[in-house]
């Protein structure tokens, strides 16, 4: 493999932003904005495909991978893709040029600017998922950041200041402590290369602080209770295009870190804690859906429920077992893609009516019938139907964690019953019974390129529901080998304190 | 063909959902009925190549979930149970979706109901045939999610949507046991195939475990995790509130799905694993326990009830509970036998009911109707096959059955059989009075209802007829010709095979003389006394009624289950929520976190705002103090 493709797939949508920014104008009668960037992103998307084509499912070792100097002796540019990353890069491409698609009359002003802030974003978001080099994930990590938070500030609702604020407060405070550790993993081992400190391991009477350090980075952006407050916000605020970005994807990314860097790097600081992310994602997992219950807000309820889909990621990926971790990247795969679907059915409906309170709806099946099948079939995903790639996910990371602890199990499958009461509850409210609020009748069903935009991600959630196959077989070797190696560090470790 | 028979329902369902704007509506009622026929026959054929042939099949469709030593496939079983279940779901399914075309004739949603019905018909067979757990628990969700659709078909009505999602949550609590169940299952064994965890039972009956500081037996814990979920589908006590509210689907609904087929999963998964609960003494003692609860309990509910569907929906509940006791006892085929007569007769109790509702124009309180037995001459005679048939009338169906469970009851010897057996009595008398109620105030007596003239009332159209012709000819006859085959002694245990095992094999003796002639006689000596009582003597019974007010109110509002779950359950978790959201996530996290932080900071720049005043002898004497605190530090020191 001579051609660089995962540079290529990292610089693709920033140089068509840079395109962009120089060839167009806010005020383009003609869109050209908008085409282009679709055409980036879905060029981006096909590549992507490519990519997972040309991967070798049974090599446990990094592939693909570019190392270039960048700052001599110290920081180098290293990318690369096992099996886990290349699930996240593809769901960033799919998910970007749907977003796009999805932006039509919600954004009123400075639509260039807006298309821009989101190729930057899915260049960064690819970033993160290749990076080999603690630095270069940092930058990619905390660069997602400063699109997010524009599209927040600038595209939000009423209190988007507020919110974008306190999104940038939390996640930035988190982020501090990880850049601390990452230097001082530097200073300790003399590198920053993701795949050599696998090698050589990094000491244990460290580890228990870096990865506390890593943790409150990751457990924000998860986000875990109980910094999860800033999610509701954010989403409440963000347009539909900013939510979905950041609950499809920004959220993976701390899931990914807490199978790449937590538990590959400090195996005997996971293995201690393992107790408190336990903890933690039941707690999340309960409480939030009992607040998911009560929501009034479409936006906020979703916002919630995420919370606790990723409690569920948290716990599976702690479990240690084949199923647990494949089910929570399983999980996080079919969070992406429900919950986008989920926020832009809200997206949706808040175009035409301008509301997202729950009680202004209701009766709505009678005027948009094709809207209510495809709300339908997200809302069952989310609550885990077998046939869904909801089920897959939860299943595994319960059985995984059956494994493991028996109450933990039985406590988190609680969390699958209330699922279903606040999502069917929700539906109902919205879709059925009859039409009150008159203003109601004069809404249209989804027009061709919303269809088009939900039935695409619904395929996938149930195609992968019924056939999970491609995508497990694809994570499994290398979650094996991640599973191993934590083993046998763990093993020395305890070896050695004997 | 087991192909054919699993994925018409399906083909039809997807047909009729989504393209019935271009196939039109009477197109998708037919090609729904026809296909799901089809499949009715296929069925039919395997069931006898099963009877003479003991046929057996094993089918790999694909791989599903594969992830380390978790191995799941999509797969076609075919053996003695499943073929039972075959015939029983497409036979009755076919049966519905003939009599819906008549029923929901006027209804502007006929394909969406259509669909439902099939896709509900495809789930029950992914239940029904499934090798593993895993796929058994898709269709176990698949049906109930069908059920969801269509008891809320009538999204209008609030009733139906809060009936629709209360079935689908209680069912989910039951699915909670279920999913620990498959969770321990393969835990234990490493694989969630039938097979293979079947065969390896034996080895793990003493394996114990810790739990939350209880040593509890493996298997135990298995059996009554699994029974959990048995419960919630189907509506055992403590977990039944949702199938009275259930009716509010339209009745065919009723017919298939909470009569006939899914209501039954829950006996299903109990006889097929057989090979499990036989190794569990304590599960099966609790199966007949909660078995016997229930039928007596619902009986008792059904005394009082005026709606025509809850009255049948109790019964539903009730007989339930009788096919549970039978397992209980360990006589899983006669658990399977009831289950297969059951279908019948009370496929037809509930189609007859909806023939009468119809006729009725929605009319569904048993004290509006009255007198029609002129005007609705098929409907009265295949109600009363039907009613004959579930009191278990002497030579109908119902009685080879019931009357079985009770014998078997009896026979297994234990105080818990004697007391098994004695409730099934009572309660076999208390389900004789209950449908003759039904009976003699529906079409006997005088009419009451104000709003439809009598003369109005007319009898529903052949398409509807036609079939519960045919659930009659079942009622009266299935049960003579399949009692050898189902729980006759030598030829029973070759028809089930390994379908169902026997740790020993069920007593072959006969309890004595009297106790063979006894419910037989009870049920029909309660024939003349509920006529008298419903249609002579009203004044008794008014006159009994004002005489025991509190227990009447107690069995009229279904002994306060729902409002005591609704205190418990609902209202609580709901206040919960409340505080979690309103109290800690806003009051606390909020303003300690965030909040409070940018507060600290603003307080704090605000002081350091202070500092920088702009005039020198302040600076100046600011350098003061720190120089001198830096020299009395470094001269201390």
């Amino acid at each position: 493999m001579d051609i660089p493709i995962l540079s290529l797939l990292i610089c693709l949508p920033a140089i068509g932003a840079l395109f962009i920014l120089f060839t167009t104008s806010n005020s383009n009668k003609y869109n050209s904005h908008k085409y282009i960037s679709i055409f980036i992103s879905v060029v981006n998307f096909f590549l992507s495909i490519y990519l997972w084509y040309q991967f070798d499912k049974s090599n446990p070792t990094f592939q693909f991978v570019e190392n270039r100097n960048w700052i001599y002796g110290f920081i180098n540019y290293k990318v690369g893709i096992d099996g886990i990353s290349i699930l996240f890069i593809i769901l960033t491409t799919f998910i970007t040029p749907l977003c796009i698609l999805s932006v039509n009359s919600t954004i009123k002003k400075r639509l260039k600017d807006f298309l821009i802030a989101i190729l930057i974003m899915e260049s960064l978001m690819i970033g993160v998922f290749c990076s080999l080099d603690l630095v270069i994930f940092y930058l990619f990590f905390e660069g997602g950041l400063i699109p997010m938070f524009l599209i927040i500030g600038i595209w939000g609702g009423e209190r988007r200041v507020y919110s974008a604020f306190k999104f940038f407060l939390y996640t930035l405070l988190g982020s501090v402590l990880m850049l601390v550790a990452i230097i001082y993993i530097y200073w300790i081992t003399g590198t920053t290369d993701v795949e050599k400190l696998y090698q050589i391991g990094i000491d244990a009477k460290y580890q228990k602080i870096l990865w506390l350090a890593f943790f409150s980075s990751f457990a924000v952006k998860t986000p875990m209770w109980p910094v999860h407050t800033w999610l509701p916000d954010a989403h409440v605020e963000a347009p539909t295009a900013g939510s979905v970005l950041l609950a499809a994807i920004l959220l993976k990314m701390a899931g990914y870190g807490f199978i790449r860097f937590s538990i590959g790097l400090f195996p005997i600081g996971s293995e201690y804690f393992v107790t408190l992310v336990y903890i933690l994602s039941l707690i999340a997992i309960i409480y939030t859906s009992l607040v998911a219950l009560m929501q009034e807000d479409m936006k906020k309820l979703i916002a919630y429920s995420s919370v606790a889909h990723m409690g569920f990621v948290t716990l599976g990926i702690f479990t240690m077992t084949q199923q647990g971790i494949e089910g929570s990247i399983f999980q996080m795969i079919s969070h992406g893609i429900i919950s986008a679907a989920l926020f832009l059915c809200v997206g949706v409906i808040y175009e035409r009516m301008h509301t997202r309170q729950i009680k202004n709806y209701g009766g709505i099946v009678t005027v948009m019938p094709k809207y209510s099948i495809v709300l339908m079939i997200f809302t069952l995903g989310a609550l885990g139907l077998p046939g869904t790639t909801g089920f897959v996910g939860e299943f595994l990371i319960l059985i995984g964690a059956f494994k493991d602890n028996f109450l933990v199990a039985v406590i988190a499958s609680f969390g699958v019953i209330l699922g279903a009461a606040y999502m069917l509850w929700l539906y109902k409210r919205v879709v059925f019974g009859e039409i009150i609020n008159k203003d109601l009748r004069n809404m249209l069903d989804l027009n061709k390129s919303e269809l088009i935009i939900l039935s695409s991600l619904a395929i996938p959630s149930l195609y992968f529901g019924f056939y999970p196959e491609p995508l497990i077989s694809t994570v499994e070797i290398s979650v094996t080998n991640l599973i191993n190696n934590y083993n046998s560090s763990l093993d020395i470790y305890l070896a050695n304190k004997k | 063909m087991e192909y054919f028979i699993l994925f018409l329902p399906l083909i039809g369902a997807i047909l009729s959902g989504f393209f019935h704007k271009i196939i039109g509506d009477k197109f998708c009622n037919y090609i729904t009925s026809i296909f799901v026929s089809i499949s009715a026959i296929l069925s039919i054929i395997i069931f006898y190549n099963v009877i003479l042939n003991n046929y057996e099949n094993n089918i790999l469709i694909a791989k599903w979930i594969n992830s380390g030593n978790l191995q799941v496939n999509w797969s076609i079983k075919i053996d003695a149970l499943s073929s039972v279940m075959l015939v029983v779901v497409n036979l009755i399914s076919s049966l519905v979706h003939f009599y819906s075309i008549g029923y929901m004739s006027h209804d502007p949603h006929k394909p969406r109901f259509m669909a439902y019905l099939s896709l509900f018909t495809f789930a029950m067979l992914t239940l029904v045939t499934s090798d593993n757990f895993l796929q058994l628990f898709f269709g176990w969700e698949g049906v109930g999610l069908c059920s969801y659709f269509l008891i809320g078909f009538w999204f209008k009505k609030k009733s139906a949507n809060s009936a629709a999602i209360k079935a689908f949550l209680v069912n989910r609590v039951g699915d909670f046991g279920f999913a620990l169940g498959i969770f321990l299952i393969f835990y234990l064994f490493g694989t969630v195939n039938y097979a293979e965890v079947f065969q390896s039972v034996p080895l793990y009956i003493n394996i114990d475990l810790d739990f939350l500081g209880l040593n509890l037996n493996a298997i135990n814990l298995i059996c009554i995790l699994l029974f959990i979920g048995a419960m919630g589908k189907s509506a055992q006590f403590f977990l039944h509130t949702w199938l009275p509210d259930a009716m509010e689907g339209p009745t065919p609904v009723s017919a298939l799905i909470h009569a006939a087929t899914m209501v039954t999963a829950g006996v299903f998964l109990v006889v097929r694993c057989s090979p499990i609960y036989e190794y569990s003494e304590f599960a099966l003692s609790v199966i007949t326990t909660i078995g016997m609860t229930t039928a007596l309990f619902a009986a008792s509910i059904a005394l009082v009830q005026n709606d025509i569907k809850k009255i049948i929906a109790y019964s539903t509940c009730s007989q339930l509970g009788y096919m549970f006791f039978a397992a209980g006892v360990g006589a899983y085929n006669v658990a399977m036998f009831h289950l297969f007569t059951h279908a019948f007769f009370k496929a037809l109790l509930f189609l007859g009911a909806g023939s009468v509702i119809h006729a009725f124009n929605n009319e569904q309180n048993i004290n509006k109707m009255g007198g029609v037995r002129n005007k609705l001459p098929f409907t009265y005679m295949l109600m009363l096959i039907g009613t004959l048939a579930l009191t278990g009338f002497p030579m109908l169906s119902g009685f080879y059955s019931k009357d079985a469970i009770i014998e078997f009851a009896y026979l297994k010897g234990s105080s818990l059989g004697y007391y098994a057996a004695s409730i099934g009595i009572f309660t076999a008398l208390m389900t004789s009075i209950y449908s003759w109620r039904l009976f003699f105030k529906t079409f006997h007596g005088d009419f009451n209802n104000q709003e439809i003239k009598i003369n109005n009332i007319h009898e529903s159209p052949m398409v509807m007829i036609v079939p519960l012709i045919i659930l009659a000819i079942g009622s009266v006859f299935a049960g003579y010709f399949f009692k050898d085959l189902f729980i006759g002694f030598e030829k029973s245990y070759q028809f089930w095979s390994s379908s169902i095992f026997f740790l020993e094999p069920l007593s072959n003796e006969h309890p004595p003389n009297w106790f063979l002639f006894l419910t037989p006689t009870l049920v029909v000596f309660s024939i003349p006394i509920s006529f008298y009582l419903f249609v002579k003597r009203k004044d008794l019974l008014v006159y009994f009624v004002d005489g025991n007010r509190p227990f009447y109110n107690f069995l009229k509002n279904k002994w306060y289950f729902d409002e005591i779950y609704d205190y418990i359950f609902v209202k609580s978790l709901k206040k919960i929520g409340i505080y979690f959201w309103k109290k800690i996530d806003v009051l606390i996290i909020d303003r300690l976190g965030p909040d409070g932080i940018s507060n600290i900071i603003k307080i704090l720049s605000n002081k350091a705002v202070k500092f920088q005043s702009g005039y020198i002898y302040q600076y100046a004497f600011i350098m003061l103090v720190g120089f001198s605190a830096l020299l009395t530090y470094l001269i201390v020191k």
